[in-house]
């Protein structure tokens, strides 16, 4: 399973979204020096960079309802943390309830 | 607070109205998303403090912890959390930066 369909399988488990889109934004930042450091940290090289590292998502969902920005996107990252402390560099969200 | 690098975090936040943790510095960001925060603040003309988390290894895994938060670029007015590189964006995009900052008191310059 790719990164990208690991996001979105645990996206949909955690919050039932309304509508969810994850966007693999990876090939856009393929090379770049920010990238090869992460992998650096990691204990790895260049030639490991999977192309699955910078995503952007876009999630509705009603457990965001009441919430501000701040705990919504705790909320996202929180599902994602393994993700998060592994392959995924960066990760761009939007959490709207629905009707926002 | 036990913690000696949430400690010199804490004394960071509290000494500056607004600091951003981030990878450079606010004239030469290594990160694209901190140089878009760097951006904005610059755009609305705030002085702020910047922390290269680059710099200091025990600041970039620490600031993480502190805000509970795990990615950086992160922005502090008023020793108060206010967000990352979407959060900021948002805010600014729909003018709620500029309105949350005046509200906190924080000088604006007139933008260039």
């Amino acid at each position: 399973m790719t990164v990208e369909d690991t996001i979105r399988t645990k996206l949909t488990a955690a919050f039932a979204p309304e509508a969810l889109s994850v966007e693999n934004d990876s090939a856009r930042h393929a090379g770049h020096a920010h990238l090869t450091h992460h992998l650096k940290t990691q204990g790895r090289g260049p030639a490991d960079a999977t192309g699955q590292s910078h995503f952007n998502v876009t999630i509705v969902a009603d457990a965001f309802k009441g919430l501000g920005r701040v705990a919504r996107q705790r909320l996202v990252y929180d599902a994602l943390k393994d993700e998060l402390a592994g392959p995924v560099h960066a990760l761009a969200v939007k959490a709207k309830a629905p009707g926002e | 607070m036990s913690n000696p690098v949430f400690e010199r975090i804490q004394s960071t936040i509290d000494a500056n109205d607004v600091v951003v943790f981030m990878k450079g510095t606010q004239s030469f960001p290594q990160c694209g998303f901190s140089a878009t925060v760097a951006k904005i603040l610059g755009h609305l003309g705030v002085d702020f403090q910047d922390v290269n988390v680059l710099a200091d290894p025990e600041i970039r895994n620490g600031i993480k912890e502190f805000t509970n938060w795990p990615t950086i670029p992160q922005l502090y007015v008023k020793g108060e959390f206010v967000g990352g590189c979407d959060i900021i964006r948002e805010m600014f995009e729909t003018g709620e930066l500029r309105a949350f900052l005046e509200e906190k008191g924080v000088k604006l310059e007139q933008a260039a």
